[in-house]
């Protein structure tokens, strides 16, 4: 693992970026910079566009309009140095842990994959079945799956929103600790305000398809959550997100759109 | 009939009545009473379920003994142990219990490859599916002995026509079931397998193969079936050797007791494959909470 000497993150810069469903436009010319090595964090409401979003910057979606920049060039396609947790931790339920970790890579890597499992705390459950952890578990072994490839953009779509409160806190300081150690540039999808602000560097709120706050997190690291300061900023965002009224109903929440879904059936 | 109820309400009492032999320690010690009297318990309801044919075994013994029941129609079990343990003695049981076996598997390893075969062709590549799956699937609507007497005209009635009703009844099973078990891998776990750079290749061996194989091994055990079924028919209509011809040819001569080691022989078998696919989703399927408990 090249901890020592760490790749850094990439640039990434959304131009006029656009994606429409059919008829249904989920995000509007968009623009957005983010610099190496920065944590930054997607809020909205549910069916908001923020997992488009990523799912865009993830080469998952061809955006409609609009293109998306890594350190100056445009993205065409799946990127090896890009990574995503999913929200389900997507684990193969019949590969053991180790081997989960070690998917795509070389068979002389497979002491990387023990490496980063250790780092995450799970270094004495290496040959057990993904079916025998628990959910916190799973996506600690998933998060060690994005890691040992040293990915220069880690991509987060909600990898938390399924745990218990306290299983959070303790993931919270885990990927921020793994992010100050390996320094890539991090996009966190989220739906709660706190987890962004206890985690990144910049809030983006999406509202309607279109980026509507960008505020900077000046809190010092690590941040309590019981803090007078923090409280303050929580608020502030959380009412800033509450303020607009939900125009339409919220439908059941689009982020995976059925079209590209089916089209993955064909994926070979 | 009426004797055998008699016997059947007191045989459960047959284990406690065997404790009082221990009456002298039980009363030294409480404990090894109430132990000794579980034990005698648990071993009462394991004989339960082997009473009734132990029972029948008994009555139908008699009554050939007795001469109630004619070995024409029934031979008594005990001659029927007899007649297969010299068809067994004789090396005969075992060459036809080989050519009716190597039968099977084979029309198994033809019809199943194809559909295993072809299934993974439909169930990854559309071209395939559209061009092939809705043929299939009218096909699949003809019962493979219905096409006995084409067959017979097509093949006459040598081995050719055995192992093509054997193949195509197989084939069907396991077809539909590869085909609907790749279609119902998780299309999350392809798009992560893209994501983290899997090829093509190693998507297909280590997302879609083993995402499919519960399914694929459900169809072997319905082709298993299958297969000893039409293996019969189709020994019953002709046959040179095998256990078919073995209790056809024991029928001519009015060997009752032959005809019935050769239906337990079928029967044999059958639990054979079973067990063995039974083994095989227990071996491949470890990762599968359904499974972990009966290794554990």
């Amino acid at each position: 693992m090249s901890e020592h000497i760490p790749n850094g993150g990439l640039r990434l810069a959304l131009r006029s970026l656009s994606k429409r469903f059919g008829q249904r436009e989920v995000l509007r010319n968009n623009h957005l910079v983010i610099e190496p090595g920065e944590f930054v964090a997607i809020v909205g409401r549910s069916g908001c566009g923020k997992s488009t979003l990523l799912r865009l910057v993830a080469s998952l979606e061809k955006p409609s309009a609009g293109e998306l920049l890594v350190d100056g060039q445009p993205v065409q396609q799946l990127r090896d140095d890009t990574r995503i947790m999913f929200q389900d931790a997507r684990l193969l339920p019949w590969k053991r842990v180790l081997d989960n970790v070690a998917l795509g890579l070389p068979p002389e890597r497979r002491g990387d994959a023990q490496r980063v499992l250790q780092q995450v705390g799970l270094g004495d459950r290496l040959s057990d079945w993904p079916a025998k952890l628990s959910g916190g578990q799973r996506q600690r072994v998933s998060l060690a799956r994005a890691l040992v490839h040293q990915p220069r953009l880690l991509l987060l779509d909600e990898p938390l929103g399924a745990l218990d409160a306290l299983t959070r806190i303790e993931m919270h300081a885990l990927i921020e600790s793994l992010w100050q150690r390996h320094g890539f540039t991090a996009l966190l999808v989220t739906h709660d305000v706190q987890e962004a602000v206890a985690l990144a560097d910049r809030v983006i709120l999406i509202e309607d398809g279109a980026i509507a706050l960008d505020e900077r997190i000046a809190l010092p690291r690590p941040r309590a959550r019981g803090d007078a300061a923090f409280a303050a900023v929580e608020k502030r965002i959380l009412d800033r997100v509450l303020q607009q009224p939900d125009r339409a109903p919220p439908s059941t929440d689009p982020p995976w759109p059925t079209p590209a879904a089916h089209a993955l059936r064909w994926a070979v | 009939m009426s004797g055998g109820l008699g016997s059947l309400a007191v045989a459960p009492s047959t284990p406690s009545a065997s404790t009082p032999a221990n009456t002298p320690t039980e009363a030294a010690a409480g404990r090894p009473s109430s132990w000794l009297r579980s034990a005698g318990r648990t071993a009462a309801r394991r004989a339960l379920p082997w009473l009734l044919p132990v029972f029948l075994l008994g009555a139908w013994q008699l009554s050939a003994a007795l001469g109630w029941l004619s070995s024409r129609v029934l031979p008594a079990p005990w001659d029927v142990l007899a007649a297969a343990w010299t068809l067994a003695a004789s090396g005969e049981l075992w060459t036809h219990v080989k050519v009716s076996a190597g039968r099977a598997l084979l029309g198994l390893a033809i019809g199943g490859g194809l559909g295993l075969l072809l299934g993974l062709l439909t169930g990854s590549v559309r071209f395939f599916e559209t061009l092939l799956d809705s043929t299939i699937q009218m096909v699949r609507n003809i019962p493979a002995l219905a096409m006995i007497p084409l067959v017979i005209l097509w093949f006459g009635i040598d081995e050719a026509a055995k192992l093509f009703l054997i193949s195509v009844a197989v084939f069907f099973p396991i077809y539909l079931n590869t085909y609907h078990g790749i279609r119902n891998v998780d299309p999350g776990l392809i798009e992560m397998g893209r994501t983290y750079g899997l090829s093509r290749w190693g998507l297909y061996t280590q997302v879609i193969l083993p995402g499919a194989l519960s399914s694929i091994l459900v169809g072997l055990r319905f082709s298993l079936g299958l297969m000893w079924v039409i293996l019969i028919v189709a020994e019953t209509i002709s046959a040179q050797a095998g256990i078919g011809y073995l209790t056809m040819n024991a029928r001519e001569f009015l060997q009752t007791d032959i005809v019935l080691v050769g239906i337990l022989l079928y029967a044999a078998l059958g639990k054979l494959a079973d067990v063995l696919a039974r083994g095989l989703e227990r071996g491949w399927l470890r990762w599968h909470p359904g499974y972990q408990k009966e290794v554990a």
